[in-house]
């Protein structure tokens, strides 16, 4: 017990740590080994923790860095409203334009129009 | 001997006998399978509950995933005390001694490099947490009755005076932000020189956690044993430097973040 001897008294760990502490460390971190046993962690950890906590409150699963739905138009409204705003901004830009030609064909002689006309 | 093998950790041979009334998961005291220079730190567990289906079942089960993370951890508490162990995942599960001693002969390399790296230290555990303003500020009391904007009367000036306070609220919320990276940039910085490496955890979920405040530092040290000391120190002279921030340590843990190859 002589290294035992040479640290100072457990701060939270044991007992007294919480279970995120413990679950952080166990689950996500320490060598990942490939059993006899084989069960994908990484599958578990996104059914259930992962998703468990997006039930329990999207905004603290932002804070712990869990944000893949946002960018997922089936699963955000937000990235609905990106995709829609992205698409719009997209029709705008084609309408101006053709607005545009419009107003110069318009501004100029009619030729051009009974050109379109004859084609 | 029926059942199956339950894996926590491996470790150096070590000298120091387990606590006796250590148990792990499914409640079964770990013993050492000792192979060349290394030692696996193994537990019998019942197959109907850890073959692959089972398994699958209950870690979709919280309490059954925190009660066996709590065991799991609990082994491995147990041998920080007495060795520098490395830590496996939880969940790493051999049919039989036989293919534990394979997996240890495979790999004996790779352990014998992550274990001298290891040897004779620690990791430390360190967050910050920022409590919100109202806690924060004034005491309770007093703060809910001002923080109630008063019946103005109708005065012209209401309107403005609204928005004067919250343009003052969105800026002492910036400043307390700033003020709290600025912080957590200082602490992290000061302890990296008493730590050989450092990671950075994703900020904890309070659900989880139960902790209150937001958590906006989360941070691993790996320290040596012979240091620690001065590490803990250094934590709780830093503690109460800036009001309304709240600094946790946890540790000494297994040097469970620092385990994998690419360190």
């Amino acid at each position: 017990m002589t290294t035992a001897q040479r640290l100072p008294d457990p701060y939270g760990s044991g007992g007294g740590a919480n279970l995120a502490d413990i679950l952080e460390r166990v689950l996500d971190k320490g060598i990942v080994i490939a059993g006899d046993i084989r069960i994908n962690l990484l599958d578990i950890e996104l059914l259930t923790i992962k998703l468990r906590l997006i039930v329990a409150s999207v905004d603290k699963a932002k804070e712990m860095g869990i944000d893949w739905w946002e960018t997922d138009p089936q699963l955000s409204s937000r990235a609905g409203r990106d995709e829609l705003a992205r698409e719009n901004a997209e029709l705008r830009a084609h309408v101006a334009e053709l607005e545009g030609s419009r107003a110069a064909v318009s501004a100029g002689e009619r030729e051009p129009a009974q050109e379109e006309a004859r084609e | 001997m029926s059942g199956l093998r339950y894996v926590y950790a491996v470790c150096r041979p070590f000298g120091t006998p387990l606590p006796a009334q250590l148990t792990g998961v499914a409640g079964v005291p770990p013993k050492q399978l000792a192979h060349g220079e290394l030692v696996a730190v193994v537990g019998q567990v019942p197959e109907e509950d850890f073959a692959e289906e089972p398994l699958r079942a209950h870690l979709e089960d919280l309490d059954w995933l925190g009660a066996t993370a709590r065991a799991h951890q609990n082994v491995i508490d147990a041998l920080t005390v007495v060795t520098s162990p490395l830590p496996l995942r939880l969940a790493t599960v051999f049919l039989d001694d036989s293919g534990v001693r394979t997996m240890l002969q495979e790999r004996e390399e790779t352990f014998v490099r992550t274990l001298d790296r290891l040897e004779g230290r620690v990791e430390w555990g360190v967050k910050v947490y920022a409590e919100p303003p109202e806690t924060a500020g004034r005491p309770e009391g007093s703060g809910g009755a001002d923080a109630r904007p008063a019946p103005a009367a109708g005065t012209a000036g209401s309107g403005r005076d609204y928005l004067r306070r919250r343009r003052n609220q969105r800026k002492e919320s910036e400043e307390r932000w700033q003020r709290a990276e600025r912080f957590a940039s200082r602490l992290h910085a000061s302890l990296s020189g008493y730590a050989e490496d450092t990671r950075m955890h994703a900020p904890q979920n309070s659900a989880l956690s139960g902790a209150s405040g937001r958590n906006i530092l989360n941070a691993a040290y790996l320290v040596p044993r012979t240091g620690s000391e001065a590490f803990v120190e250094l934590v709780d002279r830093t503690k109460d430097d800036e009001p309304g921030l709240r600094v946790e340590l946890t540790g000494p843990w297994a040097a469970y973040s620092f385990s994998g190859e690419d360190t």
